[in-house]
């Protein structure tokens, strides 16, 4: 084949590319290609494939597409916590002239790769899960506005997933932290494919993020029960709506600044470059712009899980309700006045970086008054420590040093010997770790008996609790301290011996963590083995307030076979009190959405495109683009959308409901 | 007003000592804390600020964080002992508390945030050489010329004529201007023990004004990834009594090396943990050449295209007017603005 024939067919794409040379990897890929056949061998044998296709991949019900998104967060939090494990590792060895295990090239991509997946890939996916589930059942709804764009969406965050997990086996990733800052993400110093791995992995996951976003605001606006005004909607509902409004707000601006830089790489143009008028000083407020509401878009569904969660567990009405959701408000808004905080030391004026400094202070008020109202909400409760609980109350706890020590970041001269430090990034870890992650854990503890209809094992969930609180305070408190000795971030080896020791405890507190993670998994496949033991027939096990806790566990498809009438802002706690009854009879056929490939396909043609793009293989390109937009059409004639779920069969799922309450004796 | 309580060594030496005793500061007190006990006034300043930020904080944290223990262990639901009020959701005066108590705290920081970001704005020449010791009036500041290199810092004397790699010596109670851009992608300057730190930018000036006080041999490290030999960018930073910078200007200068146009452009080209390297002579205005990105021969100064003139200046130009030192501090800006 002629040197112009293989260019054409393959781009830059050469088998140098395949990285047979790094022993690292190719152990990786080993294992990964081992598990992967075992896993599609296990699926072939217990021929499940049909049933994941029919049930899981194409359906667009609200509910087993939120548990894919939980799903992918899982998977990813396993790749992303391995990279975390591998630079603990290698800051605890490189000392004395040693150079660790790690090469520049591959420790640059695994700390790159590391932020890119924890946020886009596992914290997102695991907030999108829990609001695509929850919202819909707290409101009243039978799904979703919008049940095929929503398959659409999540596909379109695997398809971008599994663009960064390709990057590991084919070419390689970004080498210039999760952010790719210009100039450094441009051609002149990045000129491999890695950071355009990074552009399009997040431009096509950020199609998904966008229109889910859309979606579940539509969802919250016209799909609320009679009766549920926006200030009888639950508070986890409220915090939905305002992260969705964030994410539409803020992620348009991540599309365009990573198209800005596309059309530096591929175009030759020049906005962020250091030449031709170029200026990177550009790229960096565009990409704070959306990334400091992004902070928020992570961590306000976890202060609405623990909103939910401590009233629950506290028996008691959520304190403060109205101050609450104001708080949500303004946190949103000013969420969009502070971006310059993350760059005090770029040299604007005293009074820009004051007035920016002053404004992130300002956010700790309402934030500070949501503490409070969850401190008044256990205040006169009678607080049951169950997993859910332990999980807010560690919040509490860990949360506001976090929040302190990010008020500290917030005063601009302090910020000039912390920023950039080891200081700044125990901060971050500090209000993610402390705050969106035990939030996702106290949600997937509180409303999995809703999702599957039996609880999780307590036993293996305080093993992962206590690993996971013990290990991120042993991993992180050496962070803040090496950052107070002047240590900055993304270093690969290190002079000063007497550092070692606090990389050492840093590296024994993430292998603390990583029994908290085997503890998880351990807990859910225990807790599915025990399940007839840990059954929860009254789809209400908690003492629950929300009407996700009125419907039988798991839900029917439809969720509610009468729309319920809402009365009180505890609408189930306050039919429980009235003792109303739930229907017998009068049941109606129920119109519903049908599954639908359509979403796997577009979303796998736009990966295709995508990788087209990353190796120039421009004929893959315009088939795939031409075949995502052929398919859309062709997809907008499908009529058969829907269809009728009989009366019937309505009558006998809820016939059978009522006769397994009679029997728990509910 | 606030800046005097900022400086506790002078005034406040028993609230320093109260501000010691605080939990976090205790843990700490065993390792060698740079950020906390620096060399410089500037730095000294800032660890200050650390201090009385926390401690501000700490006001209202601190009691959270016994009310969340309390109230959790208290309202346990196996102690029936405690009263329930499962529909108690509201309280004006609470509210009014929790919404307050945190304000208050914000105002108080806020302010001292605003005094002490115009105070310690690296654009500013420092206000005192220590605490009770003001600049002296015939004290002219030192000048220092910082280019970040891949991977490697180049700091020039202009006004001594000599230059160096990765090495960094000024002299002690002495202010010194440094005048910062890169070569190629970002960086910081950080040098924890004297001061925070500022960014280098292709095309663009940053400044930072700083002054360390103990003689001493400190860290310098650039913060800011800047691709593969980025664990290797670091220098040592030497202050030394007048006497001793005046010895030690004299021995470089007469160091054979010559850093001009060739030179530079060869130590420009990418490069990892590179020893420390002196120049004797500097051609002249070669900083804001770096800064226009001019140094090569026949490109064209940003300065110079930007307002239309296009021409090529010859490689030994004399500075480059546009970013010329001794404006007042222009935030950072592509040359061109400052003209």
């Amino acid at each position: 084949m002629s040197e112009a024939v293989t260019k054409f067919l393959f781009g830059r794409l050469t088998l140098e590319a395949i990285p047979y040379h790094e022993p690292i990897l190719l152990g990786t890929f080993a294992m990964v290609a081992l598990g992967g056949i075992a896993l599609v061998g296990a699926l072939s044998y217990y021929k499940l494939w049909n049933y994941l296709w029919r049930e899981w991949f194409t359906t667009v019900d609200h509910k087993r597409i939120g548990i894919m998104y939980l799903v992918l967060g899982t998977v990813m939090l396993l790749r992303g916590f391995a990279d975390a494990i591998m630079m603990r590792l290698q800051q605890a060895i490189a000392f004395n002239g040693s150079e660790g295990y790690l090469p520049a090239h591959h420790y640059d991509q695994v700390f790159t790769a590391h932020g890119v997946i924890m946020i886009f890939f596992v914290a997102m996916p695991f907030v999108t899960g829990l609001m695509n589930y929850i919202v819909p059942l707290q409101i009243g709804a039978r799904d979703v506005s919008f049940p095929f764009l929503n398959n659409f969406s999540f596909w379109m965050t695997t398809a971008g997933a599994i663009l960064v997990m390709m990057s590991l086996f084919v070419g390689e990733f970004a080498r210039t932290g999760w952010l790719a800052m210009a100039p450094l993400s441009g051609l002149d110093y990045s000129p491999d494919v890695g950071v355009d791995y990074y552009i399009w992995a997040l431009q096509i996951a950020g199609v998904g993020t966008l229109l889910s976003g859309v979606n579940l605001i539509a969802t919250i606006v016209k799909l609320r029960a009679p009766g549920m005004t926006l200030m009888k909607m639950p508070v986890f509902t409220w915090s939905a709506l305002v992260t969705n409004v964030l994410i539409v707000a803020a992620f348009p601006v991540l599309t365009a600044v990573l198209a800005l830089l596309g059309a530096d790489r591929y175009l030759g143009t020049h906005f962020f470059t250091n030449e031709a008028g170029g200026n990177p000083m550009m790229y960096v407020n565009m990409i704070w712009i959306w990334g400091h509401p992004e902070v928020y878009i992570l961590v306000l569904p976890a202060f609405g899980v623990f909103s939910e969660v401590v009233s629950t567990f506290s028996s008691k009405r959520l304190f403060g309700y109205t101050s609450m959701v104001y708080a949500l408000i303004v946190i949103c808004i000013l969420s969009y006045l502070v971006w310059l905080h993350h760059f005090f030391t770029m040299g604007s004026g005293a009074t820009v970086n004051s007035f920016f400094g002053i404004t992130t202070m300002i956010i700790s008020i309402p934030t500070g008054a949501k503490i409070f109202n969850w401190l008044f909400t256990m205040y006169r409760g009678r607080i049951r420590f169950e997993l859910p609980m332990m999980w807010s109350i560690a919040f509490m706890l860990t949360f506001v040093i976090g929040g302190m020590t990010g008020v500290l970041l917030a005063v601009p001269p302090a910020d000039f010997v912390l920023h950039n430090s080891l200081f700044l990034v125990a901060h971050f870890h500090n209000v993610i770790i402390g705050g969106v992650l035990f939030g996702m854990f106290a949600g997937i503890n509180y409303w999995w008996p809703k999702a599957f209809g039996f609880k999780l094992d307590r036993t293996w969930g305080l093993v992962s609790f206590w690993s996971w609180v013990i290990g991120f305070w042993v991993a992180f408190t050496p962070l803040y301290i090496v950052g107070l000795m002047g240590v900055t971030r993304r270093l690969r080896t290190f002079e000063d011996p007497s550092l070692q020791i606090w990389f050492v405890i840093a590296a024994v507190g993430a292998g603390i963590i990583a029994i908290g993670i085997a503890a998880f998994l351990i807990q859910i496949a225990v807790s599915i083995r025990n399940r007839e033991a840990l059954k929860d027939v009254t789809g209400d096990p908690w003492h629950g307030r929300t009407l996700e806790w009125s419907t039988s566990s798991p839900p029917p498809d439809y969720n509610f076979a009468f729309t319920p009438v809402i009365h009180d802002l505890d609408a189930w706690d306050d039919m429980k009190a009235k003792n109303q009854m739930a229907p017998t009879q009068g049941w109606l056929d129920i119109h519903m959405p049908r599954n639908t490939g359509a979403g796997v396909i577009l979303a796998g043609l736009s990966m295709i495109v995508g990788f087209g793009l990353i190796w120039h293989i421009w004929w893959m390109v315009g088939l795939g683009m031409l075949s995502v937009i052929g398919y859309a059409i062709f997809h907008s004639f499908d009529y058969d959308r829907d269809f009728n779920i009989p009366a019937a069969e309505v009558a006998a799922t809820e016939t059978a409901r009522l006769k397994a309450l009679a029997a728990a004796g509910a | 007003m606030i800046m005097h309580i900022m400086h506790p060594q002078t005034r406040n030496g028993k609230w320093r000592r109260a501000l010691a005793t605080l939990p976090l500061i205790a843990a700490l007190g065993g390792c060698d804390m740079v950020v906390m006990n620096p060399a410089g006034d500037v730095a000294r300043q800032q660890a200050d600020l650390i201090l009385w930020s926390t401690g501000l904080m700490l006001l209202i944290i601190i009691p959270v964080m016994a009310l969340t223990v309390i109230f959790a262990w208290r309202y346990r639901a196996s102690n029936k002992d405690t009263d329930y009020a499962p529909d108690w959701d509201h309280s004006t005066a609470l509210e009014l508390v929790i919404w307050s108590a945190p304000l208050l705290i914000i105002i108080a920081l806020g302010a001292l945030t605003w005094v002490a970001t115009h105070t310690l704005d690296p654009y500013r020449e420092v206000g005192r050489i220590a605490a009770g010791k003001p600049v002296p009036a015939d004290q002219k500041p030192l000048d220092v010329e910082v280019v970040s290199l891949d991977w490697k810092w180049l700091f020039i004397y202009p006004e001594q004529g000599v230059a160096t790699v990765n090495e960094l010596v000024v002299p002690v109670d002495r202010q010194v201007r440094f005048r910062l851009t890169s070569s190629d992608v970002m960086n910081t300057f950080y040098v924890p023990a004297m001061a925070g730190m500022i960014y280098t930018m292709a095309g663009m000036e940053t400044k930072l004004h700083a002054v360390l006080n103990k003689p001493g041999n400190y860290a310098g490290m650039s913060a800011n990834y800047s691709g593969a030999g980025f664990s290797g960018m670091h220098f040592r930073t030497h202050a030394l009594d007048e006497a001793g910078f005046a010895r030690w200007v004299a021995s470089t200068k007469a160091a054979a090396g010559k850093l001009d146009t060739a030179t530079y452009l060869k130590l420009e080209q990418p490069s990892e943990r590179v020893p420390v390297m002196h120049f004797g002579t500097v051609e002249r205005g070669l900083f804001d050449r770096a800064v226009n990105q001019c140094v090569r021969p026949g490109a064209p100064c940003m300065s110079e295209s930007m307002h239309g003139h296009g021409h090529i200046p010859a490689p030994a130009a004399t500075a480059a007017p546009a970013a010329a030192a001794g404006q007042h501090p222009h935030h950072p800006s592509t040359s061109s603005t400052g003209a």
